[in-house]
């Protein structure tokens, strides 16, 4: 796949097979998707409104050393109907973990995740966005890394060296959620000379106090999300070029959690992406438990995000307020719903979002999704979905 | 914790000597024996099996394994993993528990490789779809409840001490409860809670008893039953370990994120 992938790959191989103290297990699941779209494309070639694709994801894990060493293998492939690009695969974890009193190391590829806001992940940034997952940004590629941990009582630092970059996957021509015009993911340019071979650093602080739990991080390195540069093909057709800028980017992670009400911030400054520019998601998430005298929790969360290049900004969250319902029925199904409303304060563009999940048998989980998309401006990045509401059935094989 | 126990127990002894002891005293003193004969396990772990079964006689599984540091002084700390159902498979919630004040807890997800901090002001809620609630899986600090003794009593042929308890925590979804505590073991057998308007919500039976370095006894089986719904609970508890040697440091967020 890329070269520090298959030198890990063959490290840990090895580590797989000497490390036979103790038999490992093999977990996962696989999926069949159905995605409805209730209008026609933008474009032509994005010529269709259902969708099947296939999703498996299998996870071995091994053990040894009363649990202090570790080893995971994840795996990920996706076939999908219509959309070339959507078709893909990926090695999501393949680590080695070693843990001690004051400190873990861990070697390979795998997911980290920062922050606390629930409608944009925005302080998050270790990983590459697999875009032709989901938009919600939830779906990372591995991150290949050295991450050393050091935890003492006043804290945990977590140091990482990432020597090499993923690029973000895009929906191809013929897949709908995607930019128009679309991009070209093969024409990706960067401002390192060593293109996605430059090492990227990272640090991080994080700790609790009583019901506050903080996280401090910077990160040095080629930016996750590319300035999307408008271009035109020999035949006259535009296209977006990615270009992977190099930041410096300091970012802040608060919840304070008193009683049923959580109050959550992120906020982030970065520098070397065009414009130097800052950015917050605040907000808060009050739950009402057993609503009605039923076992119903009823959660309501509102968050502002707001970014401070406005218009420019690359983000659709640059002056946005979020609204937001979570149900958690207490059943033994583990029913779940979350509807949620982001509303532009700038261009009046409103997007609503449902997600919901019941287990149907012991090993059966069904899935629907809806994101539906109103009033999009020209000006807003989201103009680009406005054809593109969906609804999605997804049901899952766990094992 | 121990010192106040360790006061109290010299207290009442005196007092059972000097005065005759009103029923609330010696509800107190049998909380305070039947907590100290449970002190000094440090750590256990062990696996859970759950059984949910509505009022059709439909089951639901879910198994967990779960590990518990004992703090002298506050609340237990413990870390409950999910094996089963396997579409929750490696989810983990991680708890530091207080007598009186919310617990501090935290869920890991393991899809997201996400920790949150969750509310835990509400302990009445129901654990994963099941008849427990939080507060009914947390450690039992002598300082939860104010007691009364009410009567001795013989359950299932054994010796048992009868007592009256009020939840102390503000947010509780009980008004009281009725623990059968057998005097052998100084453990529960039998427990009646009542809801917040008095009425009888469930019953809790403990069974398959058996002792552990040759002084702690863990029940293998608790059947809790809801008289409201009709729907009950079973869990049965398997490979119980102690002094594991763990430390706080496996009960810390890092811990969390590598749950498996």
């Amino acid at each position: 796949m890329y070269k520090t992938g298959k030198v890990l790959t063959v490290t840990l191989a090895s580590i797989l097979v000497c490390s036979s103290v103790v038999a490992g297990e093999w977990s996962g699941y696989a999926g069949l998707e159905f995605r409805g779209f209730t209008q026609t494309a933008q474009e032509s070639r994005q010529d269709h409104s259902t969708n099947f694709s296939f999703v498996f994801e299998p996870e071995y894990y091994r053990e040894w050393d009363k649990g202090n060493q570790s080893i995971a293998f994840v795996p990920f492939v996706r076939l999908d109907e219509n959309d070339n690009e959507r078709t893909h695969y990926d090695i999501r974890e393949l680590t080695y973990l070693k843990v001690a009193e004051t400190w873990e190391l861990r070697l390979g590829i795998r997911k980290v995740f920062w922050g606390v806001t629930e409608f944009q992940h925005l302080v998050d940034i270790i990983n590459q966005t697999d875009l032709v997952e989901n938009l919600d940004t939830e779906d990372k590629l591995g991150q290949p890394m050295i991450n050393f941990a050091l935890i003492k009582d006043w804290g945990t630092v977590d140091l990482f060296v990432m020597p090499y970059f993923r690029e973000r996957n895009f929906p191809g021509t013929s897949g709908r959620l995607r930019t128009l015009p679309h991009i070209d993911k093969d024409r990706s340019r960067f401002e390192s000379a060593a293109k996605e071979k430059r090492i990227d650093l990272a640090a991080r602080y994080s700790h609790y106090f009583g019901d506050w739990d903080i996280g401090i991080s910077h990160f040095y390195g080629t930016s996750r999300d590319p300035r999307l540069l408008l271009s035109i093909d020999n035949s006259g057709n535009p296209f977006f070029i990615p270009f992977y800028d190099i930041i410096n980017q300091t970012s802040l992670d608060i919840q304070a959690t008193k009683g049923n009400m959580l109050w959550k911030l992120e906020a982030l400054h970065r520098s070397g992406q065009a414009t130097t520019y800052n950015a917050i998601a605040a907000g808060f998430e009050y739950t009402f438990v057993g609503i009605m005298e039923t076992a119903i929790d009823l959660g309501l969360l509102s968050e502002y995000h707001y970014d401070d290049r406005g218009e420019s900004s690359t983000s659709t969250f640059e002056d946005d307020i979020a609204l937001g319902a979570r149900f958690a029925f207490n059943d033994a199904q583990s029913s779940e719903a979350l509807l949620g409303l982001v509303w532009d304060r700038n261009t009046g563009g409103k997007f609503f979002n449902i997600e919901a999940s019941r287990r149907i048998a012991d090993s059966w989980l069904l899935e629907l999704q809806g994101r539906f998309f109103f009033n999009q401006k020209t000006s807003d990045p989201a103009i680009a979905f406005n054809r593109d509401d969906y609804v999605e059935l997804f049901l899952t094989y766990n094992f | 914790m121990k010192i106040t126990s360790t006061l109290a127990i010299l207290l009442s002894l005196l007092l059972n000597t000097a005065y005759a002891e009103t029923p609330e005293e010696k509800g107190l003193a049998i909380a305070i024996e039947a907590d100290t004969r449970d002190t000094g396990w440090t750590d256990q772990t062990a696996n859970m099996n759950m059984v949910l079964k509505n009022k059709q006689g439909d089951t639901s599984t879910r198994t967990m394994g779960i590990t518990t540091l004992e703090v002298n002084g506050d609340g237990d700390k413990s870390l409950i993993i999910f094996d089963n159902p396997r579409d929750v498979k490696g989810t983990a919630f991680l708890s530091h528990t207080h007598s009186l004040t919310p617990d501090d807890q935290w869920l890991y997800l393991p899809a997201l490789k996400r920790v949150k901090r969750i509310s835990s002001s509400n302990k009445s809620g129901p654990f994963v779809g099941s008849e427990y609630a939080y507060e009914d899986l947390a450690s039992q600090e002598v300082e939860k409840y104010k007691y009364k003794w009410l009567r001795d009593e013989a359950i299932d042929g054994r010796d048992s001490f009868v007592i009256e308890r009020f939840p102390q925590y503000e947010h509780s979804g009980y008004t009281r409860q009725i623990v059968w505590l057998d005097k052998e073991m100084y453990q529960p057998v039998k427990l009646d809670f009542y809801d917040r308007k008095n009425a009888q919500l469930k019953t809790l039976r403990f069974l398959d008893y058996k002792q552990y370095l040759d002084q702690y006894w863990r029940p293998g089986r608790m059947e809790m039953t809801n008289h409201q719904t009709g729907k009950s609970t079973t869990l049965a508890w398997a490979d119980y370990q102690f002094k594991n040697g763990l430390t706080d440091r496996n009960f810390d967020k890092n811990t969390l994120k590598r749950a498996r």
